[in-house]
Formats: C-alpha cells, structure tokens, sequence
C-alpha cells in the first residue's frame, strides 16, 4: 500500500526539517519526503493543509496492566488508546502481576502485542525479582526476550549496592535504566506533596527531597561508573537543578517529565479528589516552573506520561487507599501542545521531547521521517479545540483529572508501519 | 428566622464567623436542657442519626449519641472496622449501602482526611465530620470556642495558645480556622517535628518551646499525645517530651493571671498536663468541655435538620 | 385594598385587658394558692411579668413566673432548615401540683400552646394548665381554648396580627393588617 501524505507542515527533528512538504511512504517505510511529490499509481493521497506530519510519537513511560489487572487495562485496549492518543510506540513498565521480571512475561507482552496490532509496544524488564530490590534479573535474557529498558518502576531501588551494580551489567549490554526516584524512607505514608496544600488537608507530606535524594545518589552512581541513568517522571525545582548540573558536566543523564507536572499543582487536591493522586505528588506553583524551564533548556529530554490506568475501585475510595496515577495517553499530546501556545518550546522541540528524544533514549531505531525509516507518522491538527471526555477513552482507565478540561489541538491520524492505525479526522467537529 | 445554609458540617475552614456565633449560641440555649430532670426534647422525632465511625472513638461518639438521643433522634452506631477500599467497595457503594437506611443525618469519623468530603458529594443526606485524618474535628473546635465564651465572656482579642503535635492533629487545625476567624490570636508550638510544614500560612505564629507561645495567653490548649508516633520518631521517648512540653505548675506564671487550660481528652496525665494542673478547678475547663460538647452537637444535628430545602 | 394597618387595641386598653385578666385569674383560683405564670417566649415573657406585677399588687405577694420557649416541641421544627433564634427556657420552681397560668400574646391556631403544654409536662406534673391570651384571633387547628381572652378579634386568614409591646417594640398597640 502506498500513501502520499499532502500539503503538511512536515516536522522532523531528527533531520532538522520544518517546511510544508509531501511525505510517501511504500512498503511500510518513507520512501520520500520533499516537496512537490507526484502520486504514484495506486496511491492513497491525504490532504492535509493546515495539518502537521510529525515522526509518530513515542511514549516511553505506561502502564499496559496485562498481565495480571485486564480491568485496568489490557495491551489490546492500552494499544487503541495510544494509536488514538497520536502515539506509534509506547514503553511499558514490567509492574504487572507476574511482573515482567523473565523472558516468558516479556514474550508473553509481545505476542499480546503483536495480537493487539496497533502501536509498537516495547516492554520494560525489572531491575529485580519481583521489583523486590533484592536479586538482580536476567537481563541479558531480558533483552534477547525483547525488552527495550531496565526499571523496578514505582519500586525504586533503594539498595544503592545494587543499583550500582544493575547499571554497570545493564550498560555493558547497552540496556538503559530507567529510575523512578523515590527514597521510600522520606516518602513512608506520605499521600501528597509537603507542604502548605497538605497541612491544610491534613493529608500526610511527600518531601520534595525523597525524589531529590535518589536523583542525587543516581547521578553520583552514574558518574562514578561511568554508566548511564534516565529518570522518570521529574517533579521538583531540586531534581531540574541536580539534573542540568549533571547534564553540564557530561554525565550520560537523561530524564522525562509528564504533562500533569507542568500543568497541575498540588493546589488541585483541595477537593480530595483521587483523580489528582499521582506519584511522584503533584507539586507547587515554583516547581512548575522549574519543570517548564527544565523542558525549554533542554534539562529534560522528554515527555512521557506515565499513563496509569485504573479501574473505579482502585481510584473512588479513601484517598489514602486510592491508587496512584492518571491514564493518560489520550491527553498528554494535548496537554502537551500548551507549552507551544504559551511559548516555552517552539513545534520542533515539542516534537523532538515526544518522538526523537525517546527514541535515542531507548536505542529505538524510531522518531525520524527520513527515508527509508519505518513508516510511523502521526498528523496533528494544531488547532482543533476539543474537550476531553474519559467515556469516550479507548483505555478502559477513565481515571483522568482532566475531565472536561478544553484543549487545543490533537492527533487526528496515527500511521504505524505504513498503515492507517487511527483516524480521527472523521469524527472532528 | 436564621438558618445555617449548609447540607453538611464538614470542618470550620468553611465556615463563617455568623455561622460559627449561630451554632455557639444554640448551645449555648440547648445546655439547659441537660440539667432538666427528663432531659429530652421531642425536636428531632422520627429523624434517624448514623454515627459511622471508623475509627474508634468513645467519647465523641458517646457524645453524638447523647445529643441525638436527648433531641429523641433515633440514633444508630456502626462501628466500621474496615473501609470501603478493604472489602472491595467503592465509597460509592458505601454511600448507596447508607442511603438505603435512609437516614437524616450522618456523622462520620474516619482515619482519612477527605473522606467525609467525598461522601457528602455522593450522598443527599447531611454529612457531620466527626473527625478526619489530620483535617478537621469540627465539633470538637465548636465545642472549644463554646468553652471559651463560657468562661471568659468573648473570643475575639484573646490569645490562645495550641501545644503539641500539631502536624497530627485535626483539633488544632479546626481551631486555628475558628478561633482566627472569631478574632483571637492564635500560636502554637511544639517540637519541629510535631510542626507542619507552612503552618503560618494559616495565620498563627508557631513557637518551639511551650514558654514561648504561651507567655500571656488566656488560653492554653494542650493536644493528646499518640504515642505510637514514637515509632515514626517524631520524638525520642515520652519522657523527654513530657520533660519539655508537659503544662506544669511552674508554667502558669507566665500565661495571663486568669489564663485557662484545656484539652481534649483524653488525657495522658503528666505527659501533656501534669495533674494538679488538669485537676485545678481554678484554671482547668477540662470538664466544662465535655459538658459543652453534648450541647454542641445537639446544636449541630438541630441546625442541619429539616434538610437543604 | 386597604393596606394600611390597623390599631384595634391602644396602650390603654391593653392595660385594661391585663388588670380584668389578673382579678379574672385570681376570682376563678380563688386566691393565688399554688399559682404560677409560665409566659411563652418572646411576647408572652412581658404580657407575664405584666400579670405578675398586678397579681403580686393584689394579694401583697409574688406569684412565681416562669419563660418557656417551645421551640423544641413545635411539630414543624424538624421539618426545614429554617429556625427561629432559640431563646432560653428558665422555670425556676417544681412545677408539679402547681396550678399553671400559661401566658401567650395572641391565640391562633392553637399548635404553640399544644407545644408548650408537652413542653410543661417534661419539666413536671402541674396540677392543672390554664391559659391566658390577650388576643384570640380564632382559626383554631387543634381542639384548643383560651381560659382568659384580653380580646377577640376575628381575623381573616390573610391578615396579620401583631401585639407590639413597650418593652421590644417601644409602643403598646395591637395591629391588624393584610398579610404579605
């Protein structure tokens, strides 16, 4: 099948192209991408002035919940909501139950995947059994299995003796370690952000400085090693601050930031409404900020957004015993394209942290246009204004604080190896 | 003709100073009625009040049940061992559970804070905090403020005086807002530990040794202890807290010659108060708040009866 | 329409009402042997400590008085949000075997004296319950009548009437009008 993609403002960053031009993709890879293409006999041709052609963005920090919690959400569905979300490959976190901590639960997610034949998913194996902390896991058979990335998610690895020794062995195989920084001593019972918003609610702190720690002590494993360490989902001024200093003397850091970070603080909670539970916890009005002026000078490579689907028992009981987390991948491009209106990043930057970034992070051979590189394309509508309805989600997580929340501008076609995953444009006002 | 325009009592941070002095002065009328030799009132018959407490209280519950029961509510307790979240229930399932008694009223205690908040979006009745996590304890402020008018003919302009762990405590935080908003001034210490963080954010000057905050107060509060906190080491042993923040004789000279002492209850003897303090009918209103407690609560149910028509 | 209100009873004929009341009380009790005022809040508290001056003039000695406020026992209070301030009730003397005068401005429908009488009950076993009004305006609800009338005065449903006192009004006059 043959496409001819028409009249775009076509956005690669990896080949430093921004320019209204035309994009043909044959036999599931880019064949060209220049002005003025002819179509060929049999092509498909979209119009699509107005429109931006984006190398298909990537989200490397989500949940797909399968194996083991198919009510919050499975490949299948985590998989459309992507595609609908404007995303080509997504990452999973192995907490899954088993979690993804041997080869036959990451072949297991492929084969689901593959299944589901809709976004490229990558899985990502745990640091350790069970995402214990203790005994380290194959990763060596991990990555013949399939996996793109190493991390024990939301069970950072507090044994600093053996995150040193999973990075050293992970880097040795070219395997990236991915942190959630939690020093789970500071954060112990903790349920939000310190500060005055939870002296007010009376709900327990969550110190800025138990993630901080961890980006301190990871940054000095790394160093000292000479390894590599990407953060996930940075939340506070300090963790911007630790990481552009890192970043400045050439350690091999890289770190990813959600959309909720830079767009809601821990001012939100004020209804106790679950929906706003995450981890890390929202944080204050300065952290913002330093998040937003992280993402403009390039302190923060990406944006991943942490999609944590959940099912109604999970989410609509005391908020102490809610879970954690936002599903997210249906509005995080949107979300997103506000840092664009408001100026902090202009369109190829925006792109890059979505689509480019990941991908180098990952080893992804993904997030370019260039010819002959596979054909994942996502066409944005940079305008459309739309409002976000969690009963329309294709993820079975409604969990979303940004219910009814209008936004500007949404991915309208998602194309994955050369073929139409999700179209939108049909049913936009 | 007044009214309280509220569905729900849920802590004092939403209320009004009109409201808070509403509320005072039917206590105020219903302390009366305790004395009497049938000491009942045929106001709330045939109205049902749900004590769902979830966390074990004897005397504020006690206390609700009193109230309800001399206002000839019918007056049910459940004592809820596990939440909602336990036995797989949403709170939604919870609140359609309590619906279906019909009751009028609800008054809630929950180790959580919030969770009154949600259920009285989830529920038509009216929702009483009877105590939530770290947040609120409404009635027990009400109660507070109560005692002190009783006993010193006003609030406003007085300084009072809130010591111990305030980053635990749900009393302190309910008496910061009323007491602020019915104009005294209120500051509190206690160890940095025991401090929450922006806690002058809430208007109150806080102070970590107990002379400090209550040199010429009229008002000296002192918070319960839990002393399981010893674990998350919020302080080193009951001994040395007692050695530094127990009210003592020697302490009374610094407040104002007139200087009332209250708390909560219950108490620990000799670790926040020492007993010939506690027991000192001169300066210590501990009883007086019990007794005000019952009124205040009938206060409540009375005023939220008759719905939000 | 006339919208005006008005004046059917001056400050004299109040008087008047309430010095023929206080010989009527004392004539039918013979004497004032185990009698006692219960004036029902807020104007029955004053039309109270009016008969009580004059009883006590009369026989040279102070018949107890009493406040009552019904409030409590009134069969619409649990019913809306909406309540009257809440005014304390004060009877200091055992009521039982006691013959009680209960004092109230105007007699209507007849629910605030069935209130105050449970009311009585709570607080002890009088002997007996009279009751004195100063005005009986009728549309009586319940099976209720009034002991010692200052005054009937038939009323439409639609009018108001008002006793409006010295002592929280500044004036005695009693007031008819259309209702609102």
């Amino acid at each position: 099948m043959k496409l001819l993609l028409k009249g775009a403002r076509v956005i690669d960053p990896a080949q430093n192209l921004d320019a209204l031009m035309d994009v043909l993709v044959e036999g599931g890879k880019i064949a060209a991408c220049k002005p003025g293409i002819k179509a060929p006999a049999g092509a498909k041709v979209l119009e699509l002035s107005g429109m931006l052609v984006t190398p298909g963005l990537i989200d490397m920090h989500t949940h797909l919940r399968e194996p083991g919690y198919e009510y919050r959400e499975t490949i299948a569905s985590g998989s459309a909501a992507a595609v609908a979300g404007g995303f080509t490959s997504i990452a999973c976190m192995p907490n899954t139950l088993p979690v993804n901590d041997n080869r036959s639960v990451t072949e297991f997610i492929l084969r689901k995947a593959a299944e589901a034949n809709l976004a490229n998913i990558y899985p990502i194996g745990a640091i350790s059994m069970g995402s214990e902390g203790k005994q380290m896991t194959e990763f060596w058979d991990l990555r013949e299995a399939g996996i793109a990335a190493l991390s024990d998610d939301g069970n950072p690895v507090m044994d600093a003796a053996l995150m040193r020794r999973a990075m050293e062995y992970a880097y040795s195989l070219e395997l990236p370690v991915i942190q959630h920084c939690e020093d789970k001593n500071l954060s112990a019972g903790g349920l939000m952000n310190e500060g005055y918003q939870a002296t007010v609610l009376g709900l327990p702190g969550i110190p800025a400085i138990a993630e901080e720690v961890m980006v301190a002590r990871d940054i000095l494993i790394a160093e000292y090693t000479g390894t590599r360490i990407h953060f996930a989902h940075v939340s506070t001024t300090g963790s911007v601050r630790l990481i552009r200093a890192a970043k400045k003397r050439r350690l091999k850091v890289t770190a990813e930031t959600a959309p909720h970070y830079f767009t809601l603080t821990d001012e939100s909670l004020r209804n106790y409404d679950t929906n706003y539970k995450v981890s890390p916890p929202l944080r204050g009005d300065a952290d913002v900020s330093a998040i937003k002026e992280g993402l403009a000078d390039g302190t923060l490579d990406a944006i991943a957004c942490d999609h944590a689907p959940h099912g109604r028992t999970d989410k609509e009981v005391e908020f102490e015993y809610a879970a954690c987390g936002i599903s997210g991948l249906e509005t995080s491009l949107g979300l997103s394209l506000s840092l664009v209106q408001e100026g902090i990043l202009p369109w190829p930057e925006l792109i890059a942290k979505m689509s480019c970034n990941p991908a180098r992070i990952l080893n992804l051979p993904k997030g370019t246009l260039a010819k002959g590189a596979d054909a994942d394309i996502t066409v944005i509508h940079p305008d459309l204004a739309w409002s976000v309805d969690v009963a329309a989600f294709h993820s079975l997580g409604k969990n979303s604080p940004f219910s009814g929340r209008k936004l500007k501008g949404r991915a309208v076609l998602t194309i994955v190896g050369g073929d139409i995953k999700y179209d939108g444009r049909a049913s936009q006002p | 003709m007044m009214k309280l325009a509220k569905k729900d009592i849920l802590g004092i941070e939403e209320m009004t100073a009109d409201e808070i002095s509403l509320i005072l002065e039917t206590a105020e009328s219903f302390l009366e009625i305790s004395t009497r030799e049938i000491k009942k009132v045929p106001t709330l018959r045939g109205k049902s009040v749900i004590n769902l407490f979830y966390e074990a209280s004897t005397r504020t519950r006690t206390s609700f049940e009193i109230a309800g029961k001399r206002l000839s509510a019918d007056t049910i307790n459940i004592a809820a061992s596990t939440s909602s979240a336990v036995k797989g229930e949403t709170l939604l399932d919870t609140a359609r559970t309590l619906e279906a008694m019909n009751p009028d009223i609800i008054v809630l205690r929950h180790s959580v804070a919030g969770t009154p908040h949600m259920l009285a979006r989830m529920v038509k009745q009216s929702i009483i905090n009877a105590g939530d996590g770290a947040h609120e304890h409404p009635s027990q402020a009400l109660l507070d403020m109560m005692t002190i008018r009783e006993k010193k003919g006003r609030i406003a302009g007085l300084k009072v005086a809130i010591v111990g762990d305030i980053l635990h405590s749900r009393v302190a935080r309910s008496n910061i807002y009323g007491l602020s908003r019915m104009g005294a001034r209120v500051v509190v210490a206690g160890p940095a530990t025991m401090m929450p963080r922006g806690i002058e954010r809430m208007g109150v000057e806080a102070f970590t040794t107990i002379e400090d905050a209550i040199a010429g107060a009229d008002v000296v509060m002192m918070l319960r202890i839990q002393l399981e906190r010893q674990k998350q080491n919020i302080f080193p042993s009951l001994r040395e807290y007692s050695h530094h923040y127990c009210l003592s004789r020697r302490h009374m000279k610094l407040t104002a010659p007139d200087a009332i002492v209250m708390h909560p209850g219950p108490i620990n003897r000799g670790v926040e108060i020492s007993p010939d303090i506690a027991d000192d009918p001169a300066c210590s209103v501990i009883l007086d708040q019990v007794n005000h407690g019952v009124a205040v609560r009938m206060a409540m149910l009375y005023l939220l009866s008759g719905g939000n028509e | 329409m006339n919208n005006r209100p008005k004046i059917v009873m001056d400050s004299e004929g109040i008087e008047r009402c309430l010095t023929r009341i206080a010989y009527e009380i004392l004539e039918k009790n013979k004497g004032m042997d185990n009698l006692a005022l219960v004036g029902i809040r807020t104007g029955g508290i004053y039309l109270a400590l009016r008969l009580q001056k004059r009883i006590s003039a009369i026989e040279n000695k102070k018949i107890p008085m009493g406040i009552l406020d019904v409030t409590l026992y009134r069969d619409d209070v649990a019913k809306t949000s909406k309540k009257a301030p809440l005014g304390k009730t004060d009877i200091p003397f055992d009521l039982t075997d006691k013959k009680v005068i209960l004092v109230d401005d105007v007699l209507f429908t007849g629910r605030t004296i069935r209130a105050a009488m449970d009311a009585l009950i709570d607080f002890g076993r009088p002997k007996m319950i009279q009751l004195a009004v100063l005005i009986d305006r009728g549309h009586r609800e319940l099976p209720i009548r009034a002991d010692y009338v200052g005054k009937n005065l038939p009323s439409s449903l639609w009018e108001a009437v008002s006793v409006n006192l010295l002592e929280k009004n500044g004036k005695d006059e009693v007031v008819i009008e259309e209702g609102s």
